[in-house]
């Protein structure tokens, strides 16, 4: 059902502005997971440096946010579905900025594995990184369109990017166990997979608020098994 | 009527002449607790308010269906006297109004109508004051006229001079809508006080107020009674949109 509008225009532009505003900040750490990853596929240091760099602007963008919308709590007293809305999106911003820490993680590891000979073709990690931004967008579409089988798509996604982690793990642990020389490499390449595991974390962690803004029920600490059908 | 329940409405309906102020309205109201009534002008909370007293039998015209029951009773049978339901269910308004008396006076006028000892006047005159939260601020001018207060001492002075009636219940009508955000917040803290004596309604167009110090919301509109639940309910997570359009401020 389409929301009406307030009768103040002034409260609403400012609840319309937070939206944009995270909407950007999710473009942006999108955008940055990307690069981070053509960063060490490509061997493109250039863009590792970029990547490490960008994360100002999102700890920038995460911080007038935030402030924006402490301003609306302390100003506006919102209730019910704007109370909810505000909770979401002090929420959301924080889990984005959290993302754009990783992807700037990424970058760094990056930057030290191409120092080094390529270990292995990378096929799994850009599956990966794929499927996480696919992860982010879909729950800030979800959060944009108060879309709960949206929501329940990205908190379903998140097992898969668990067990692909796994898989990634015990692939580089035989590299390890054959030859002692791939040890530094392997662990830099996990950490990579993990940095990508942990942002799969925050997506569902915005897909959780999503369905608490819409619903009004905590839904944060569940698991979600998969269906017997992958997710599209 | 559950033990909770202190009063109860069964499908009521209220008439000013031809016009219905209130549509089927049935709830119960709880003991020791604070409900509010919120919604629009017109909605018909301040109607319901006072046909919880019988307040509405003043006014011409006006006519009463269904059934109010207290203490097993419905207020509006025939043998009822008005009278005696104003005594157990007060009534404080909008606007201060105390009478142009002392300040003893206005606590002890009532308890002396209705009452034919007189010993324990002072007493209860202190202890009225007291629960309003505004003996240390009168006791040494009680032969003072209550009218060179301040609104919100009058404010408090009226609670004391409907606590002195020793009520179950206390009918407020949007009680600090006159007041300073200090005197306000000195009511508010009182009304948390009383409610563990004293069952407490209220009528507020101030959502956070309702928000801050009721247990229990109900959300009227157009004389229906739209959303009835716990506050933390209400202001979270409503289950009506015409509820959360009207507590979030959206056009109606």
């Amino acid at each position: 059902m389409e929301e009406k509008r307030h009768t103040s225009s002034h409260y609403e532009k400012e609840l319309q502005e937070i939206k944009n505003g995270l909407i950007y900040l999710g473009a942006l750490t999108e955008k940055a997971i990307h690069a981070a990853m053509k960063s060490l596929s490509e061997r493109n240091s250039d863009v590792a440096h970029e990547v490490i760099q960008a994360d100002d602007e999102i700890d920038g963008l995460d911080t007038e946010l935030e402030e924006k919308c402490i301003q609306i709590l302390a100003l506006r007293q919102p209730t019910a579905i704007d109370l909810r809305f505000i909770t979401t999106a002090i929420k959301i911003t924080g889990h984005l900025e959290r993302i754009g820490d990783m992807a700037a993680n990424i970058a760094e590891k990056a930057l030290l594995l191409i120092e080094e000979p390529q270990l292995k073709p990378y096929i799994d990690l850009p599956r990966m990184t794929d499927l996480v931004a696919g992860m982010i967008r879909d729950s800030l579409d979800s959060f944009i369109r108060k879309d709960l089988h949206m929501a329940q798509k990205v908190q379903q996604t998140e097992q898969v990017i668990d067990d692909l982690n796994e898989q990634i793990f015990r692939e580089l642990l035989t590299f390890m166990m054959e030859d002692s020389k791939s040890i530094h490499r392997s662990l830099m390449i996990m950490q990579v997979s993990k940095n990508l595991e942990r942002i799969a974390d925050h997506a569902k962690g915005i897909a959780d608020m999503v369905t608490y803004m819409v619903t009004g029920e905590c839904v944060r600490h569940q698991t979600y098994p998969l269906d017997e059908k992958e997710p599209a | 009527m559950d033990s909770n329940t202190i009063i109860q409405l069964s499908h009521v309906n209220f008439y000013y002449d031809q016009s219905r102020a209130l549509t089927d309205i049935s709830m119960g109201f709880m003991k020791n607790k604070v409900t509010a009534l919120i919604g629009p002008s017109g909605c018909g909370k301040s109607t319901l308010l006072r046909l919880l007293n019988r307040m509405n039998d003043l006014i011409d015209g006006t006519r009463v269906e269904g059934e109010i029951l207290f203490e097993d009773k419905n207020i509006y049978a025939q043998d009822v006297d008005p009278v005696e339901i104003r005594r157990k269910i007060g009534m404080v308004f909008q606007k201060p109004n105390p009478f142009p008396k002392t300040i003893y006076n206005n606590i002890a006028y009532g308890p002396k109508l209705t009452s034919t000892n007189h010993n324990d006047l002072d007493m209860l005159v202190e202890q009225s004051l007291k629960q309003a939260v505004l003996w240390d601020e009168v006791k040494d001018i009680l032969n003072k006229s209550a009218m060179n207060l301040s609104g919100g001492q009058q404010q408090r002075l009226c609670i004391a001079r409907a606590l002195a009636m020793r009520p179950d219940i206390l009918l407020m009508d949007e009680p600090t809508s006159a007041l300073d955000p200090i005197s306000t917040a000195k009511i508010e803290e009182l009304i948390e006080e009383l409610k563990k004596e004293y069952t407490i309604i209220i009528v507020t167009h101030n959502m956070q107020q309702a928000a801050r110090i009721s247990d229990e919301t109900a959300f009227f509109y157009i004389g229906n009674l739209v959303e009835y639940n716990k506050t933390e309910k209400i202001f979270t997570k409503p289950d009506m949109k015409h509820t959360e359009d009207y507590i979030t401020g959206r056009f109606g």
